[in-house]
């Protein structure tokens, strides 16, 4: 019986998922002391209430991004124009379907510019365009990543400003307002839309030689050449996935306050991106990778956020607190970090610092 | 071939400063005022600043590294002086050396973790983006403005030139980095140093440079130029606020790009950061003479420009493989 635990326990830690998990626990467990009513989820009106479901609610987005964003990671790329993306989609949609009243039959009603399956069509088709033109100057002109992704950071908040003319446009349209703060099932509606995303690139990446490709290209992307796998194909999709990710996320983020605002809407969430998928155990160098841990990782950000607003801290500290766990996951991630700490720790404890340091 | 390659070290370099000068004559030939030294003198005031950063960033980049605090370590240096100055009623002697030591020592700590925890590092400088943003609202969520008289003399002087122009002592300060920024990169060790281990760290080491020590240094001059742009940064604002200078380490790396230093590492000029600076004050000043642009379109502007110098540099090196293969 003992041996039996032992051995699920040995399994579990040196499963990748071990420590984005541990991460999550603890955080639920601070809260599950100190923050009233973390965990009681009431029925409201069919819907289920709590902070819990606000948590997931809020993270949707982040967690869409995370998605995109560890394909990317996983091919020894970084994308940090999502957030610019984010910002360009929520335009789009806005100023598509607008917010015109008008009398139709003498029922004061809210008419949209154009239908809204076209107004989300084409914001997600834009985003996906801008993903393909970072995958373009990265897989075919071979610019570094960030370098390329920059460019799309410093121009998408002012093509995102010229589309709503400089104006936060609002939109009350309803069935728009469901993407964001719709309910099916008791649940939040942007859920689904993760479920959804997850599903199909879970899917893809695990059930295909999709996923295996794509890891052999982040380790080396020469040896994948020869090995026969078209290395610039799959870099140009990585990269427009991640937009795609970012118009959802966009429509998320725009639909869920009602408004485009092109300087503010999505405003440093690619960092909160990378963080999330470096706190979900993968290595920004790329290779192996792990699309549940991204997701535990969003979750694990988002819940630090709201513990922090539900402690009654000033949110502005947020910042602070992230760059700490940021320090501490890098360091923690660091072979020479681990190797200086814990062969010291290993020398006075009398084991071979070498040996332990390899075993970690 | 030498006189090749170097024509190809300097290409970036030569079409930047054309550039300049050809926006500069457009503007001339389209607007009624726009010819004249106070528009060019108009452009170091109001950048004097950027200039300070791009020049910290520029070594960075040439060592082959990234330093995205940049925009947030100018927020903390001008909150903090505010606060240190306005609440705490410190003299303004103290509180700039202050300022100035805590930049480079943000910036050695930064380095430190890159270069001992080998943490890359974009990550390292984000989670010190992350950490001088949040110090920033620690201290105040509201703006607290500068009513020191010292700040007020400085933001207010003008140094009078011939012929009626003027200058502000930022743009003094500004000029005296990049002339130190020149010699740093070009007639010491350190400078020497710098490019090597750009270019390759491996061959540095093995040529007995101090690849640690360098790179730390490194980090610690970004660090000292951020803050010393914070303080130039709070004579022009006059006020410490959480959301100040946002997105500028983007704009500090654009002007290096744009002034030809690749983010590769190894290739870097002062002087092309500083044209970097001044083409994306030409485009500002281009777009207030226009009147009806709006200020989003330098934004568009300066991307379009860093697409097509990083697009050219790629192509730049391309044509060298391809020359160095054949002989």
């Amino acid at each position: 019986m003992m041996e039996k635990i032992q051995s699920i326990w040995n399994r579990f830690t040196s499963s990748r998922l071990c420590w984005p998990l541990a991460a999550l626990f603890f955080v639920l467990l601070f809260n599950f002391f100190f923050t009233k009513d973390f965990f009681t989820i009431e029925m409201k009106d069919g819907h289920f209430y709590g902070v819990t479901i606000d948590v997931l609610n809020r993270a949707a987005p982040l967690m869409l991004l995370a998605i995109g964003m560890t394909l990317v990671i996983a091919t020894k790329g970084i994308d940090i124009s999502v957030g610019s993306m984010i910002a360009i989609s929520g335009a789009v949609a806005a100023s598509l379907i607008g917010g015109k009243l008008e009398y139709v039959d003498g029922v004061k009603t809210l008419v949209t510019l154009v239908p809204m399956p076209v107004a989300i069509f084409t914001a997600l088709l834009v985003t996906t365009l801008l993903g393909m033109w970072n995958g373009l100057l990265i897989s075919k002109v071979g610019i570094q990543p960030i370098v390329a992704t920059l460019i799309l950071l410093v121009a998408g908040r002012g093509i995102a400003q010229l589309i709503t003319q400089g104006q936060i446009i609002t939109v009350y349209y309803k069935p728009f307002q469901f993407i964001g703060t719709g309910y099916i099932f008791g649940l939040p509606f942007s859920l689904f839309i993760v479920g959804l995303v997850f599903g199909i690139t879970f899917y893809a990446v695990r059930k295909t030689a999709l996923g295996m490709f794509i890891e052999s290209i982040g380790i080396n992307a020469v040896a994948s050449r020869f090995a026969g796998i078209n290395v610039s194909k799959y870099i140009f999709s990585a990269y427009a996935f991640s937009g795609l990710c970012a118009g959802l996320a966009g429509l998320i983020i725009c639909s869920n306050v009602s408004s485009a605002d092109g300087n503010n809407a999505g405003l440093f969430i690619e960092l909160d991106a990378i963080l999330a998928v470096s706190l979900g155990g993968n290595s920004l160098d790329g290779g192996r990778f792990s699309l549940v841990g991204s997701l535990i990782g969003a979750l694990v950000i988002q819940s630090i956020t709201t513990t922090i607003y539900a402690l009654g801290v000033p949110p502005e500290i947020t910042l602070v607190v992230k760059s700490v766990v940021v320090i501490v996951i890098c360091l923690l991630q660091s072979a020479n970090f681990r190797k200086i700490v814990f062969s010291k720790w290993a020398q006075k404890r009398g084991i071979p610092g070498e040996k332990n340091a390899a075993k970690l | 071939m030498k006189k090749m390659q170097l024509s190809y070290k300097y290409i970036n370099l030569m079409i930047t400063v054309v550039l300049f000068f050809a926006l500069f004559a457009a503007g001339s030939v389209l607007y009624n005022g726009f010819f004249s030294t106070q528009v060019l003198l108009n452009m170091l005031i109001d950048n004097a600043f950027l200039i300070i950063t791009a020049i910290g960033m520029t070594f960075v980049l040439i060592i082959g590294g990234i330093d995205i605090s940049v925009g947030s370590v100018i927020a903390l240096v001008c909150m903090l002086s505010a606060y240190l100055l306005e609440i705490q009623h410190l003299s303004a002697i103290i509180v700039i050396p202050l300022m100035l030591l805590m930049g480079f020592l943000f910036g050695l700590v930064q380095g430190s973790f890159i270069h001992f925890f080998t943490i890359q590092p974009f990550i390292v400088t984000l989670a010190g983006m992350f950490l001088a943003r949040g110090l920033c609202y620690v201290i105040s969520i509201d703006t607290i403005m500068i009513t020191n008289p010292f700040y007020q003399f400085v933001a207010t002087y003008r140094i009078p030139l011939p012929f009626g122009n003027f200058i502000s002592i930022s743009v003094i300060i500004a000029l005296v980095l990049v002339l130190a920024a020149l010699y740093l990169s070009n007639y010491t060790k350190f400078g020497r140093a710098v490019y090597a281990i750009g270019g390759n760290a491996q061959s540095a080491m093995l040529m007995g440079l101090p690849v640690g020590r360098t790179k730390v240094l490194v980090y610690g001059l970004s660090g000292f130029c951020s803050a010393l742009s914070g303080v130039v940064f709070s004579f022009y604002m006059l006020s410490g606020y959480g959301l100040h200078a946002m997105g500028l380490e983007m704009d500090a790396i654009a002007s290096a790009v744009i002034g030809g230093t690749p983010l590769t590492g190894g290739v870097g000029f002062v002087t092309g950061t500083l044209f970097g600076v001044l083409i994306q004050g030409v485009i500002q000043t281009l777009i207030m003479f226009q009147g009806t642009l709006s200020s989003w379109w330098t934004k568009i502007a300066v991307a379009f420009l860093l697409c097509l110098f990083i697009v050219l540099q790629r192509i730049v090196v391309f044509r060298k493989e391809r020359t160095k293969s054949i002989s």
